[in-house]
């Protein structure tokens, strides 16, 4: 547990009446989902006595746990990390990719976000590109083939050159951070009423764009890398919701500096054909 | 998308200011309507000018299209829906309902163009008075209502649509960004005070010619004077 996260002790002095249930008793309407061509349904669970320190994931957990001691078959959903940097994580809760809590991924959404007695819808991520494995898990292979079709850079290979030998100016390096904040969850494209994938594509061609070392790539890279996307996803009209689901909060801004870049690569893509 | 809404817009606030003569009376609207087939007529013949422009309009009107199709077909085979529902957040209605208010716009476009410039649908039509036609139109309550209705339909449009511009064509940067969401709140707003303006006078009465063509009256009285002057056999 974080240092900023409070014990249960504290979390009853924030304002919980002392005499307040210390555990919730929620219900949970998941999806299930035998495999890729079975149909799916909701099936509604009972989760009594969940600890409000509970991330939604040790939630998911224990209520596996009795599922598995009853027989059943334990709700599939995928996880890693567990502290909200890698982006295997995501689940559509009561509407909202990632839960209710702006700027957090679904592991570190914690249960005191919710109340006794809620029920609570837990849907995949729905894209036409993120087909349902099983239950809760997606395939975000289609997120990969973007990242394949120019998210690297070239260097020299050979003894490692001295550290900040290419300058780079602050704003750069701060701005291209903010880009790869991304940790490619896919929360922005469960959130699209387009099913876009621009954010995503947006945060990992302007993190190398923006810097020295993506120089050499960046006219490929943006039209390779956009071309890719629009075979997998849908198109982008602006509505804004990929930055409220984003967990990292990386911003539109990177969508139009993107869109700016690919008008560029369209005109200088041909212009480097047009000298081979 | 952002290309062609840009000329579009261009389209939009021009023809909205020059709507305003209707305040001026009919004649100047006639006068008005003139300058517009007089355009260039200093260098190349009469309407030249004004069919280069409407050409562009059409154009940029067929391919704004052709993109909300394309895009649309694009979106649809690659979402699916929550079966649970799902909440929006940042997504507003207008951005929502584009694909609502479009075709709303384009129908009334379609009307519009039947009503004043063929005059299919005017009960009263006078080639040449617009002002007349206006007011022989916007006098019916329920196309007064349906010309409320588009206005509004298309302010909407381009509430989201004129920020959605500078997105799109990548006019982003920081320090600029709260002024794009001011300048297409801005942008609607003068849209739709001056269009909606024009049915909401007709019908209390302020923009009205009482039945007759101004217009037409003046050109025959000028005829029936230029037809006395003239020598008999006609002006050579």
């Amino acid at each position: 547990m974080s240092p900023t996260e409070p014990s249960g002790a504290a979390h009853g002095a924030q304002g919980e009446p002392p005499d307040g249930p210390a555990t919730l008793n929620l219900r949970l309407r998941v999806w299930r989902q035998d495999g890729p061509e079975a149909p799916g349904r909701f099936e509604t669970y009972e989760a009594a006595g969940i600890s409000p320190d509970a991330s939604f994931l040790e939630m998911l957990d224990v209520l596996n746990e009795r599922l598995t001691l009853d027989g059943q078959e334990p709700i599939v959903f995928e996880s890693d990390c567990r502290e909200g940097i890698c982006g295997t994580c995501g689940l559509m809760i009561d509407g909202r990719a990632h839960g209710p809590q702006k700027g957090t991924a679904t592991c570190q959404l914690h249960m005191r976000q919710f109340s006794d007695g809620d029920l609570i819808t837990v849907e995949p991520w729905r894209a036409g590109a993120f087909e349902v494995i099983r239950d809760l898990a997606v395939d975000r292979t289609a997120l990969d083939e973007i990242i394949a079709a120019g998210g690297y850079i070239s260097v020299n290979v050979g003894a490692a050159p001295d550290a900040n030998l290419v300058a780079v100016p602050k704003e750069a390096a701060e701005c291209a951070f903010d880009a790869a904040a991304c940790i490619g969850c896919g929360a922005c494209v469960a959130a699209c009423p387009n099913s876009a994938a621009q954010l995503f594509t947006a945060a990992k061609v302007q993190h190398l764009n923006l810097l020295p070392q993506g120089q050499p790539e960046r006219w490929a890279r943006t039209e390779a890398m956009v071309e890719t996307m629009e075979q997998f996803f849908g198109s982008c009209t602006n509505h804004g919701e990929c930055e409220e689901a984003c967990p990292k909060e990386i911003s539109i801004d990177f969508i139009a500096w993107t869109n700016r870049d690919y008008v560029r690569a369209k005109l200088k893509n041909r212009k480097l054909a047009g000298q081979s | 998308m952002a290309l062609t809404g840009l000329a579009l817009l261009g389209f939009v606030l021009v023809h909205m200011l020059g709507n305003l003569h209707l305040y001026e009376g009919p004649w100047e609207t006639h006068e008005y309507a003139e300058t517009l087939r007089d355009l260039g007529t200093e260098v190349i013949p009469r309407t030249w000018v004004l069919w280069a422009l409407r050409a562009g309009l059409i154009a940029a009107f067929a391919l704004h299209i052709h993109s909300a199709y394309s895009l649309t077909r694009m979106s649809r085979s690659a979402d699916r829906r929550y079966a649970g529902g799902r909440d929006y957040i940042a997504a507003d209605y207008a951005s929502r309902t584009m694909r609502w208010t479009g075709p709303i716009v384009g129908l009334f476009v379609v009307y519009h163009l039947a009503d004043l410039t063929w005059g299919h649908f005017n009960p009263d039509y006078v080639r040449g008075d617009p002002y007349h036609n206006v007011v022989a139109s916007l006098s019916s309550l329920p196309v007064a209502i349906w010309y409320l209705v588009a206005n509004v339909a298309l302010a909407t449009h381009i509430y989201h649509g004129a920020w959605s511009m500078f997105q799109s064509l990548g006019i982003n940067s920081p320090r600029w960004n709260p002024l794009r969401r001011r300048l297409a709140q801005g942008f609607a707003a003068v849209i739709l005070i001056g269009n909606l303006s024009f049915p909401i006078l007709v019908q209390v009465g302020v923009i009205d010619d009482g039945g007759r063509s101004v217009v037409r009256e003046r050109l025959e009285a000028d005829h029936a004077v230029g037809d006395a002057l003239a020598p008999p056999g006609g002006a050579p």
